[in-house]
Parts: structure tokens; sequence; C-alpha cells
């Protein structure tokens, strides 16, 4: 009997605790994850006299990818926002046949250089029900403004495997989200689990040399220290590239991928 | 003494039981309603996971800090389910107290309570889903769990039927060797078990080559299953009745198998989930759910009915037993 009310009071309190745990709208992390990353390493300064540029463009081989339509249909005040039938932008082939949305970033040859955390906060709204950008690029520390200026509620789940996950409802109308990402990752997968057809990415790098391809397919990656590095484009649906590249003072060089479309 | 006082205490509020067929029938009636809304709770399980709407609410017990969330996109499907859960864990509480107060037999009344100690463990792993962001063994032990309570609930609806409680029992010999007895609860622990890699199939993406594996085991034990009660007790309709809605099941459920690797596999670069995808693994699901429940039944009528073989008994007298 004593075993069976001892089994009682720990149900009970192990359900009281989750309530306590679970009640309520998330709160904003007050971790690590909230704060820019500290590190005693100097922080290194680039010579804007001595820095170089690389830039190219990002070009797609292979059958088109057929174009995705989303259904909003589930949703009235989603699909009240669009006139003109909404498309998938995970393989976004440019009338040049370029790609959008590749991110092509500085993947090795910095050593341990660290660099100043940016004070400019990237945007990321949600609109249209979708993420407006598709993919954003932010240093680490560096803050993340979310938006909803959507009529309805969302929310907004990046599912990291470096970083700490989360998952926060949004409002219409209320305040802007701020949040921040320790730790490296390219890339972190965000999703909204209301309209699960809304996926973006983000991509987190402790220095400054990446890009998004826009919608002309072209990149520019500028302020680079003279040196050895490789380059690589990373693309959601089609296999990633590398390259290597030397770049000397003040040079500026043209790097252009090509992405394979997978059988 | 402090026990002794309080088992005394409990015992003195359930009343003397005066066992009546009117009352009997309505409890049995309550049964085998809660078996049902479990029933549908399990398909709107399902349709949460299908519609990748598990995180679709990132609070708990709350959504979004209230009881009436707006119904939109995946929060219908969350919220819904928390809603039905809910419903039935407050069928499970009457019931269990209603067993309790009217039931005379002792191992139904905890099988009541048994019953609602599970459905509380089975809220709690819903909650845990939620805050952890679906870690996929609590979500695989959630899928399980929500088997096992619907087999709990399925048995209260068979032990307050009025044949299981007044018909007559031990009326055909068991077949030798391995015993249909055996044979049965082997079937229903092999359903169970592929239920479990079905589930750990669909919450950790892994597993393919268990789960088929388990569908070939699964596939034997039923059609033995089946064509021993088909050769044996034709004419004992609690016996057959079960086995052949299992059989029936087994063949659904291997072509929803089936179509669930199809769907998926051409839905693999869809935008969204798509509606057949769901509705064929959510269809997947609940007949598994179905072919455990008319196993575990069987398992339970044959325990009831069929008694050891004696040595000298030829198995062919068997239907001419059970007819009589």
């Amino acid at each position: 009997m004593k075993t069976r009310i001892g089994l009682w009071l720990a149900t009970s309190s192990l359900t009281l605790f989750l309530i306590g745990c679970g009640g309520g709208e998330q709160k904003p992390a007050e971790t690590a994850e909230s704060k820019p990353a500290e590190s005693a390493a100097p922080v290194t300064t680039v010579d804007p006299a001595t820095a170089a540029t690389i830039t190219g463009k990002v070009s797609f081989e292979g059958e088109k990818p057929k174009s995705r339509q989303i259904r909003m249909d589930a949703e009235a005040s989603c699909a009240s926002l669009h006139k003109e039938p909404v498309y998938s932008e995970e393989v976004v082939v440019n009338d040049n046949n370029t790609l959008q949305y590749v991110f092509v970033y500085v993947k090795e040859g910095l050593g341990d250089k660290t660099f100043a955390t940016p004070s400019d906060e990237v945007i990321l709204d949600q609109k249209g029900c979708l993420y407006t950008p598709h993919m954003i690029g932010v240093q680490t520390g560096q803050m993340v403004k979310i938006h909803n200026s959507d009529p309805t509620t969302h929310n907004i789940h990046p599912v990291p495997a470096n970083n700490r996950e989360w998952n926060t409802s949004m409002s219409p109308g209320g305040s802007p989200l701020e949040r921040t990402f320790a730790r490296e990752e390219v890339m972190i997968p965000v999703k909204c689990n209301v309209h699960p057809w809304m996926k973006s990415y983000i991509g987190v790098l402790k220095h400054p040399f990446f890009a998004v391809t826009g919608k002309d397919g072209t990149f520019e990656i500028k302020g680079l220290p003279p040196g050895d590095y490789t380059i690589e484009a990373w693309h959601e649906k089609l296999p990633p590239m590398t390259q290597r590249v030397t770049v000397a003072a003040k040079d500026s060089k043209a790097v252009d991928f090509t992405l394979k479309a997978t059988s | 003494m402090h026990c002794v006082v309080s088992c005394h205490l409990f015992r003195s509020m359930r009343p003397k039981i005066h066992p009546s067929p009117i009352r009997n029938r309505a409890l049995h009636g309550f049964a085998v309603f809660t078996a049902a809304c479990t029933f549908f709770l399990i398909i709107a399980g399902a349709l949460v996971t299908g519609n990748d709407a598990g995180l679709a609410v990132p609070d708990w017990p709350l959504s979004y800090g209230s009881l009436t969330p707006p119904m939109i996109g995946g929060i219908f499907y969350e919220h819904g389910h928390r809603m039905v859960a809910s419903f039935v864990g407050f069928l499970t509480i009457i019931l269990a107290v209603w067993l309790w107060r009217r039931d005379d037999r002792s191992p139904v009344r905890r099988l009541g309570w048994l019953a609602l100690a599970v459905v509380i463990t089975q809220g709690i792993l819903g909650g845990i889903t939620v805050l952890f962001f679906l870690p996929a063994p609590v979500s695989i032990m959630h899928a399980c769990l929500a088997q096992a309570f619907f087999c709990i609930v399925s048995s209260l609806a068979l032990l307050t039927s009025d044949s299981w409680r007044t018909g007559a029992r031990s009326i055909a010999s068991d077949v030798p060797r391995i015993s249909m007895r055996q044979l049965s609860v082997w079937t229903t622990a092999s359903i169970y078990g592929q239920l479990i890699l079905g589930a750990a199939l669909r919450h950790s993406k892994t597993g393919l080559f268990w789960h088929l594996f388990g569908a070939v085991i699964v596939t034997f034990f039923v059609i033995w299953t089946v064509a021993r009660v088909y050769k044996y007790y034709l004419s004992v309709a609690p016996l057959f009745l079960p086995a052949m809605i299992l059989g029936i099941l087994l063949a659904a459920q291997l072509s929803l198998g089936v179509g669930s690797y199809l769907v998926r596999l051409a839905g693999r670069d869809e935008v969204q989930p798509s509606a057949a995808m769901v509705a064929v693994t959510t269809a997947h699901v609940a007949t598994g759910a179905a072919a455990l429940v008319a196993s575990l039944l069987l398992t339970l009528q044959c325990h009831r009915l069929l008694v050891p073989p004696k040595s000298e008994l030829r198995v062919t007298s068997v239907p001419q037993e059970a007819a009589s």
C-alpha cells in the first residue's frame, strides 16, 4: 500500500512539475544563445587597402525541376494573401539558368582568426505565410530579428544540430522576436509547424565572409584578407560544391560554381 | 497502521455491490464508448504526426497560453488531439470509478485503475514530446503506450459484457502441443512488437528493414492463428469472429503498409505532406491498432473458452465439442 501511495504521489508531483514547466508561451532563451559569443583571441581587423573580393555566379546543370505549388487552401487567411499561385522556393532556377538561394561561404582558410560581431541585425519576416527571405546568413552572436507581418499565428522553430533548439509562437501584430546563435552551423533549417510548407535556412558562421545568391544567381564576398581559401556553395536540395581559390591583396577574383541536379 | 486505516476507509467508500443486468449493460456500453473514443484518439494522434504538426503548439498543457487557441493549420491537429485526449482521460476517470463502485470482480476494478494510470502517464509523455521537441524515444513510447491503453480499455469493454460475465466458459478443448491459448498470445505479442517497430520507423525514420521483418513474423502468426480457428473452431463465434476480423485486417494492413511506403517515396520531394500520404499512413496506424485489439480479444476468448487438452483427446474431436 505504501508503494502504491508513493507511486501516486510521484505521478502527481511529476504532473504538477510539467504543468509548471509548460504553462503559457515560451519565454525568450536567456542563455549563451542570446549573447554574442565571446572569445579570448584578439579580433582580426582586415585592412581595407589590402582586402580582396570574390565574386561569381552559381549555375544550374541538368533537367530543370518542376516548380512545386504550395497548397495554402487549408488556411484561408494564408490563401487570401496571394492572388497568384505560390511556388516552393526550394529550387529556384533563374531565367539565366543560375540558382537563387545558394549559400556561398568561406569554408576553410581563415584559421583561428576571429571577427567582430556586427551590430546590425538580420531581418527574417513571416509574410504571406512564407519566410522572407528564404535564406539568410549571420555571424555567431549576431541578432536575428524575426517579424510576423501576417494576419495569422505562426510558430518559428529552428532545428539545429549544433545550437540550442527552440520553438516559439508568434501572434499577428506581436512584437518581433530577437534571437542569436552561439555556434557555427551550415545550415539550420527553420520551419513553422502550423504551416508545414514554410521552410527557411539560416547559415551561422564565425566570420562575415558569406553571401546568398540572388535573382541573377550572383554573389559577392568582400573584405577578405589575402590567403588561400576553400569556398563552398551550399544548396538545400542539390549536392554542395567546393573550390579552392588564392587571393592576393586587393585582388578581385571570379569563382563560378555549377550545381548539378541529382537524378 | 495508517495504511490499514486508509485501506479500510477506501474500501468502505465502495458500496456493497448487487449485480444488476441493467447497470452492467450501461457500464459495458460506457466501456465500449471509451474504447471507441480511444480508437478515434489514436487516429487523431496519427494525423498529428502525418501532418508534421507535433510542435505546432509550442506550450503544454495549455495551447498558446489558452484552452482555445486559433484552430488553424497544424494547431487544428495538435490541439484537436489534446482535446480528444482530455475527453478520453475524463471518460477513463468515470470508467475507473464506475468499475470500482459497480464491478464485483477485483481484477477488473484493478484494470480500471491501471487504465487511469496509463492515460495519465500518456498525457505526461505527450507533454514531454512537446516541451523537448519530439525526442524520438519519448515519441515512440507515447505511440506504444497509446496502443497499450487501447488494449486495456478494449479488454474492459469485453470483460464488462453480459456474454463474458454470464456466458458459458470452457466450452471446447484446446489444440495440443502449441495450444490456441499460447498461439494467440504469441500473435498478439508479435503485433504489439510490430507496432513498436512501426512507431520507431515513423518517429526516427529508421528501421524499415526491421519493420518489414516484423511484418513477415506477424503475417506468419496471424495466418497460423486464423487457419487454426477456421479448422477447429468454426462454430465457436467468440473465436471465429475476431479471428476472421484479424485476417481481414492483416490483408488491409499489408496493403496499407505497401501504400504508405509508395506514397512516402512519391512525396519525398513534396513541399508539404500530401493528403494521400496523410490518409494512407493514418489508416496504416489505425488498422494496426484495430488488428492488435482483435488479436487481444481473441486471446482473452481463447483463455476463457478453451480448456487444456486431455492427452487422450483427439484434436479432430474439437469441433464437435465446440459445437455442443
